[in-house]
């Protein structure tokens, strides 16, 4: 046990008034209490402040062998454009009229699955291939928030290309760029 | 009939043991926590809705923001092999101090002409000195250099390959991004990790 021993050690003989001792045990549990409290604040702040991340893999720059012939039609384009905003087409650029909308719920993500189902019926059920060009006004949050809409729509066929003078001019069209 | 007496018995328990225990672990996680070290430039990360945590160690980072991109590696042993091949490479020597000087720095953002200066200045001058980012044109090409340096560092002395992440501030232009991809893809690390929050889960 903690506490000292403090009884005077044996009996005295000579009928001494001794003054009576004071307990040296103290009163732990606010001490306990608080080391606990820090205990639990290092123990979530050391594991809340690992940095999180996302994965991205870009298109290999080098290997032109391995590509793969595929369909325009199956290709949805998603241009991003200045103030936060997005220009979508399915296809070929300038074949079809684009599209410009927003990011979230209601603007690229609706537009993503139902362009989806819309490819997926009409290639028998074959996925639909996503392209992302950001052009130079976008910044780097449209970026992530777009792909974070193929995340959510599980649309595991994207790629992050660059874009290409007609698209510019289409973004221009729409006072995008 | 005699009534049974209860023995009463003191409901004071002793606290030592667990005041013991509660402060070895305190010193433990004291110990073990790594203070976040500042950012050179202010940083607000995008939020994504699945992010991975990434590992503590075999990590390097290109922070990008306001223009400007640093670069830092985990790891004193690595930086200092590094700086090393990075000398070699510029022809510049490095004194025993400069070194210990950049093994502590988490993040650098000189150009090589400054490196020396930058090194060389003491505590105070340290802290107010004004980094301007690593060059990223490809004239003088120090980002490709310093990732390519920190890359073969690392898998020497750990025998993995780096993991590059790129810290990017939300309201960064695009361009910036582009440049710094596609360095990192000139030398074929095609598959690298964004720093994002998480985001609470789409409704």
């Amino acid at each position: 046990m903690a506490e000292l021993d403090t009884s005077g050690g044996g009996k005295h003989k000579g009928g001494k008034v001794r003054s009576k001792k004071a307990s040296t045990r103290v009163d732990l549990t606010a001490m306990v209490d608080l080391a606990f409290l820090l205990i639990t604040f290092f123990m979530l702040t050391t594991t809340l402040l690992k940095p999180k991340a996302m994965d991205l893999v870009m298109p290999d720059k080098d290997e032109k062998d391995t590509r793969l012939p595929v369909a325009a039609s199956r290709t949805m384009t998603v241009l991003l454009g200045s103030n936060n905003k997005i220009e979508w087409f399915v296809g070929e650029p300038g074949k079809s009229a684009p599209t410009v909308d927003n990011y979230g719920k209601d603007g690229l993500r609706k537009a993503l699955i139902e362009n989806s189902d819309k490819i997926k019926a009409s290639h028998g059920g074959e996925p639909m291939i996503v392209l992302i060009k950001p052009s130079d006004k976008s910044n780097y949050r449209n970026l992530v928030d777009a792909m974070d809409e193929l995340n959510i729509t599980k649309i595991d066929i994207h790629a992050i290309v660059d874009i290409t003078q007609p698209e510019i001019d289409e973004l221009k069209k729409q006072h995008l760029y | 009939m005699p009534r049974v007496k209860i023995a009463r018995k003191s409901t004071a328990t002793d606290m030592t043991a667990m005041c013991d225990v509660a402060f070895l672990l305190l010193t433990f996680f004291i110990m073990t926590s790594k203070f976040k070290a500042d950012d050179p430039v202010p940083v607000d990360i995008p939020s994504f809705s699945k992010t991975v945590v990434l590992p503590e160690d075999n990590i390097a980072t290109i922070t990008i923001g306001k223009g400007e991109v640093f670069f830092g590696v985990e790891g004193v042993p690595v930086r200092k092999l590094m700086l090393e091949e990075m000398g070699k490479l510029y022809k510049i020597t490095f004194t025993p101090q400069e070194i210990a000087v950049f093994a502590s720095t988490a993040t650098l953002g000189v150009p090589m002409s400054q490196l020396k200066t930058f090194l060389s200045a003491d505590e105070t001058q340290l802290k107010s000195f004004k980094q301007t980012g690593i060059p990223t044109d490809s004239v003088s090409n120090e980002l490709f250099n310093w990732i390519r340096e920190a890359r073969k560092a690392d898998l020497a002395l750990t025998g993995k390959a780096l993991r590059v992440t790129i810290k990017g501030d939300s309201k960064e232009e695009y361009p910036t991004i582009k440049r710094v991809i596609a360095i990192l893809q000139k030398q074929k690390v095609n598959k690298f990790s964004l720093i994002t929050a998480l985001r609470s889960a789409p409704k």
